[in-house]
């Protein structure tokens, strides 16, 4: 069992007490909603007659059904509009704090939340999403809930749950030119596979983490869940706190060296004890593609499809599976694989750092003939930040669209989808059967780099070619 | 609040591992505020692309209420959708090897009890099923043991979840709310929360 990790010091430190079960009471230091998986959960507020009991500690905001071109009200989709409309009135009955389109502060909640320095080191998370993860990167223990628990944060601030193991997952050395964190999770997780986190913590350290900014750590942390892991988290350091300096809910003056002194007494102790380790070397990590329909099926660019022989018996279903719907052949190499589409977006890459990463490729280069490409900002302020460098022009003049910013065509709750058996180049976090709008449609995933590579070569490409 | 002590029924056998939320629902039929209607929509691209043969639409497994699923079932989101999908379409447990853990969550929460069981024992189920879906299964959370016609197997459940199924409390929302004072003193050890 664990012991000294951050993950037991910040577990201990939310108990609230041990439920008749046998579970955790754990206090929720900070909760996220947004409209798909909370206007229930008000619902049974309502039926149940029950407050919210901390509305300064829940968070809104409206990503995932947002059309990124056409975002006048009512929206298009009266679905989306109804989900709009129900979030802005439940968000006002109950005095929690809305950032709505055009506040400036609107896009992907696991976008906004550590922009404003709402997301710090030491808190619980919760949100009703998945990729809540991506907020273990400021070293908080953060991860998905369903609805009935957005309920429950909401009516008590807590959640029932069970203790997890923790996994340290240690990466040494420096990551070769254009491979990125996303070629580092993505590795991992092929590695360990997609159930291989099935009741971990992740706990991701060594020198590849620590040379990371925080945009990076959190790409990282965001796809702990693809690989079964409900949360991953990074120790903070200075690199957390100097990004978290000045942000709009960072603490200021002197909470700020308190904050500062306790935030370094949560990380996880020199001999702390884990459950699991395993370590990985950098050098070894190429850019990563995805072939398959699971995150777990990704080789490095210049490696070819695996054939079934090659793979664990557990394995071979799956594949078979995968080779059909992928129309992909075992044994033929992954590059060179015509591309339909290219989206860089989502919680996963569609921060700062990844459109000026993306656009450095883009820059005086083309789409390829016949290539839909485009472009969607994790946020608003993300956004505003990359027009103010001038990197939509770089996209516009390369063929890319510049959009609105939200989830967009992750998950293609709004109107950016793939048509039929169309296949993207994708810089999201899912490359399930059907993920991106299209029960046809077809995703590889690869870091945004490695998008833009495709999207100029109107097939899967070796950014480092393009270095 | 109600025991689940028992599950009584037909079974419907989905065969793959790593079927995801996804999968059980697609995204687009969450853009809903209400949970009603998800059980018309469960498995849907699956079942448009098996074209009559998925399980959900043979007529042999109409009158399922458990669900036979192997490793790793319940992926990907956390959409709580995909519970309430397969609970609306009439599941009322899940028999599986494996299965990701906010799925698992997600359907305790709804009270849907998911049990695990060996590669081995799940396959024999599944193909117990498909050669004679009128067969009966019994899930008995007490013994932990599920029967299947002539198949007596030990299944598996973590002890919060079977103790919570057992004793009724697994919609546990009431009792989290009953310990305001405790909540209130975890909170204020909390400096954040000041800042």
């Amino acid at each position: 069992m664990s012991k000294g990790t951050l993950f037991d010091k910040v577990w201990d430190l939310h108990t609230v007490g041990i439920l008749p079960s046998g579970q955790t009471q754990l206090f929720i230091g900070l909760h996220l909603i947004h409209e798909v998986t909370s206007p229930q959960a008000f619902a049974m507020l309502r039926e149940r007659g029950l407050k919210v009991l901390y509305p300064d500690r829940t968070v809104a905001t409206v990503d995932h059904i947002v059309p990124t071109d056409n975002q006048a009200r009512p929206f298009v989709d009266l679905m989306a509009e109804e989900m709009m409309q129900a979030l802005e009135q439940n968000t006002k009955d109950y005095g929690i704090r809305f950032y709505n389109l055009g506040s400036g502060n609107q896009g992907i909640v696991h976008a906004i939340a550590p922009e404003q320095g709402l997301t710090q080191p030491g808190m619980t998370v919760a949100c009703g999403d998945s990729h809540t993860s991506t907020h273990g990167a400021f070293g908080a223990i953060a991860f998905g809930i369903g609805t009935s628990q957005v309920r429950d944060v909401l009516a008590s601030q807590t959640l029932a749950l069970s203790k997890l193991k923790v996994r340290k997952i240690e990466v040494n050395g420096e990551l070769p030119p254009g491979v990125y964190a996303k070629d580092v999770i993505l590795h991992i997780i092929r590695k360990l596979g997609v159930k291989g986190g099935v009741g971990y913590a992740y706990e991701y350290s060594g020198t590849t983490f620590a040379a990371m900014n925080m945009e990076e750590r959190m790409t990282v942390c965001n796809m702990s869940i693809e690989g079964g892991a409900r949360c991953g988290y990074i120790n903070p350091d200075e690199v957390t706190f100097d990004y978290l300096k000045g942000k709009d809910f960072a603490p200021q003056g002197e909470a700020w060296d308190k904050a500062v002194e306790w935030w370094k007494s949560i990380s996880s102790d020199p001999d702390a004890v884990y459950d699991d380790i395993v370590t990985f070397d950098a050098a070894e990590i190429e850019p990563t593609v995805t072939w398959g329909i699971t995150p777990g099926q990704g080789i490095g660019v210049s490696e070819v499809i695996p054939t079934p022989d090659v793979m664990a018996e557990g394995d071979r279903a799956i594949a078979e599976e995968a080779y059909k719907y992928m129309q992909l052949t075992p044994g033929k190499p992954i590059k060179g694989t015509k591309i339909d589409v290219c989206f860089v977006g989502s919680c996963t890459n569609g921060r700062l750092s990844d459109l000026q990463e993306a656009a450095k490729f883009a820059k005086g280069r083309q789409v390829a003939p016949g290539v839909k490409a485009f472009i969607v900002p994790a946020s608003e302020r993300v956004k505003e930040a990359a027009e103010a460098e001038g990197l939509d022009r770089v996209f516009t003049a390369a063929g890319f669209e510049w959009r609105e910013p939200g989830c967009s065509m992750c998950l293609a709750m709004n109107p950016d989808k793939l048509q039929g058996d169309q296949i993207s180049a994708s810089s999201s976090n899912r490359n399930f059967k059907g993920r991106q709008g299209s029960s046809t449609g077809r995703t590889l995933l690869m870091s945004p780099a490695m998008v833009i590579a495709a999207a100029v070569k109107g097939e899967v490409a070796d950014v480092r070619e393009l270095i | 609040m109600s025991q689940i002590k028992q599950i009584i029924g037909q079974g419907v056998p989905v065969v793959g591992n790593d079927i995801d939320t996804d999968r059980i629902i697609p995204a687009r039929f969450l853009r809903c505020v209400t949970f009603d209607g998800l059980g018309e929509q469960a498995f849907a691209d699956d079942r448009t692309q098996a074209q009559g043969e998925h399980p959900f639409d043979l007529s042999q497994y109409q009158n399922a209420n458990i669900l036979v699923v192997n490793a790793n079932f319940g992926c990907g989101s956390s959409r709580e959708h995909a519970p309430q999908s397969l609970s609306r379409w009439g599941i009322k447990a899940i028999i599986g090897e494996s299965f990701a853990e906010i799925f698992l969550g997600n359907c305790t929460a709804i009270g849907v009890p998911c049990v695990t069981a060996s590669a081995d024992i799940v396959q024999q189920i599944q193909n117990l099923l498909q050669d004679n879906p009128e067969i009966n299964i019994q899930i008995n959370l007490e013994t932990m043991t599920v029967v299947c016609g002539d198949l007596t197997a030990a299944v598996a459940m973590n002890p919060a979840s079977k103790q919570m199924f057992i004793k009724g409390t697994w919609d546990n929302c009431g009792q989290l709310v009953q310990n305001e004072s405790a909540i209130q003193t975890t909170a204020s050890n909390l400096p954040y929360l000041t800042w």
